[in-house]
């Protein structure tokens, strides 16, 4: 069972992809993790049970927005379903990110020319719209070099 | 050491497109194939074993086997099924639950990437809608970052793609069977950077099988028994760096390969450093790389001299992949572990003809990788 204080308030316009998945939180995305109160590991999404001691208490974390990329590659096909396709298929990066001190989350980036990623680069959370679904919001992180 | 169980027959179907037939009919034509091979009928055999992903239920194929009543179990672990047959129908040989037993692995998958449900992998919906269910996206970072840690470049993923057209071409059942320069493979169109679509195996169709038998019953089927010294599969332990991964720790912990290939060594009292021929889960060309530092087959970062020397080449010290892979044959999600199994065996007997690896080898290592973070290996020996 989560713990789900302090609660996490949603006040983005746009409907997440998956509630649970990231919050809204003075403004700026989060995504929202859950803490193990056994053995302090963080997992992303959260879940009700820790992958790492099995322990079944666990409590809600949002994670920071800041990260490095850890690795990257280039969607470069259209993905088959459930992947909500838009009409034109315009390639995107993924990645994981290294959040300091908390883990590494795989993501979608904002940036897809490879000349423009490489492992180190600073990036920030960020909310999307997936191409030709404004209705579905999910979350990616964007090239952050030179920002605080 | 004593070892109690033996394999006595091997069979395949050729891979690639079989679109006149039903992917349970490959799996049929296999383990007739590998009972052929074995010099037995269908009614010695005690209990089967087989799996599929994309193409039924393994055990449907005693309609056209013989509707004898054996015992039949279906399994399936991803691209780690062909080890997960293995693995039962040799435990069960051990047990003594039978004398005989058949694994079987088959499959026929629709042109593409692999279309997979998030939720039959403990995923949410969401997950796919992103577009982060792609299994190449997690072969391509995963070699990206270990590029960046052991020193390896592109020209050796290449130089991995290479050898197994080069070896697929000398491979009558292959699929790509056109031997490809390096350079062919760099300019083939990129699909997940830093791999090109050449550097990658294809999903596809095929089967193969093999019959196992125990050490006494062995002795009574053939002059050339393969022994299986060991086959352990395992699951991920935390902190491994395994396909479909949401978060990661940043502590990483062991992986799900070396795990398994540190169970099979260790069962069957041989070292990586004995191992004369070896077939590796080569998903793509850096898979191949990856692995076979994660099996203990050479140190980290020592991959890229290795394949500059030609030292994983059939005439080198260490061939891998001498049929040429998933990357020549494709990826029949059931079939490719059992596949690697009928080359060792063929490479063990000295029976691969125009690819057949000099100087008698007398050790072979077989492993799989697969979703959700699955591998299985085995040793065997003459």
């Amino acid at each position: 069972m989560i713990r789900t204080d302090p609660p996490a308030r949603d006040t983005h316009d746009a409907t997440p992809l998956a509630s649970g998945l990231f919050c809204v939180l003075d403004g700026e995305p989060r995504l929202i993790a859950s803490r193990c109160e056994s053995c302090s590991e963080i997992t992303f999404p959260e879940q009700p049970s820790c992958p790492r001691c099995a322990s079944q208490s666990v409590a809600r974390e949002l994670l920071g927005p800041w990260g490095v990329l850890w690795t990257w590659t280039v969607q470069t096909f259209a993905p088959k379903p459930p992947f909500l396709a838009a009409d034109s298929f315009e390639p995107f990066g993924v990645g994981y990110v290294e959040l300091p001190g908390q883990l590494r989350v795989e993501t979608r980036l904002t940036e897809s020319d490879p000349t423009r990623l490489r492992i180190g680069l600073p990036m920030k959370l960020t909310l999307i719209d997936l191409p030709g679904h404004p209705q579905h919001t999910t979350y990616a992180f964007a090239p952050a070099e030179g920002q605080p | 050491m004593t070892c109690d169980v033996a394999i006595v027959g091997v069979g395949k179907t050729s891979f690639g497109r079989h679109d006149d037939s039903a992917g349970l009919q490959l799996g049929v034509e296999a383990a007739r194939a590998a009972l052929a091979d074995a010099g037995l009928q269908w009614s010695d055999v005690q209990l089967a074993v087989g799996g599929s992903m994309s193409a039924g239920n393994a055990d449907a194929s005693v309609s056209a086997l013989g509707l004898t009543g054996l015992a039949f179990i279906n399994v399936f672990n991803g691209c780690a099924t062909g080890g997960s047959a293995l693995t039962t129908a040799s435990a069960m040989i051990t047990s003594g639950a039978a004398d005989v037993a058949l694994a079987v692995g088959f499959d026929k998958h629709p042109r593409g990437a692999f279309d997979l449900d998030p939720q039959d992998w403990g995923l949410g919906q969401w997950y796919g809608q992103s577009g982060l269910m792609v299994a190449p996206q997690y072969f391509a970072m995963k070699i990206r970052r270990y590029m960046h840690d052991h020193g390896i470049t592109e020209r050796s993923l290449a130089l991995v793609a290479s050898k197994a057209s080069r070896n697929g071409s000398l491979t009558p059942t292959a699929w790509r069977r056109t031997a490809m320069s390096v350079d062919d493979v760099t300019s083939s169109p990129m699909v997940c950077p830093p791999l090109t679509q050449f550097m990658f195996c294809a999903p596809g169709a095929g089967a193969a099988a093999v019959v196992l038998a125990s050490r006494e019953r062995a002795k009574t089927i053939t002059r050339q028994p393969v022994w299986l010294r060991s086959v352990a599969q395992r699951t991920r332990q935390f902190g491994a760096f395994t396909v479909f991964s949401p978060s990661l720790p940043i502590e990483p912990g062991v992986e799900t390969t070396t795990d398994a290939a540190r169970a099979a060594f260790a069962q069957a009292g041989i070292g990586p450093e004995d191992v004369d021929v070896a077939q590796i889960q080569d998903t793509e060309a850096g898979a191949e790389i990856v692995h076979m530092a994660e099996v203990g087959l050479c140190e980290h970062g020592e991959q890229e001299r290795l394949l500059l020397d030609g030292e994983t080449d059939i005439g080198g010290r260490l061939p891998v992949n001498t049929d040429g892979g998933c990357i020549a044959n494709g990826e029949p999600v059931g079939a490719s572990g059992l596949r690697q199994v009928h080359e060792i065996t063929l490479q063990l007997r000295g029976d691969a003809g125009p690819r057949q690896v000099p100087g008698d080898p007398t050790v072979g290592f077989t492993h799989v990788y697969g979703a959700p973070g699955v591998s299985a290996c085995a040793v065997l020996s003459r």
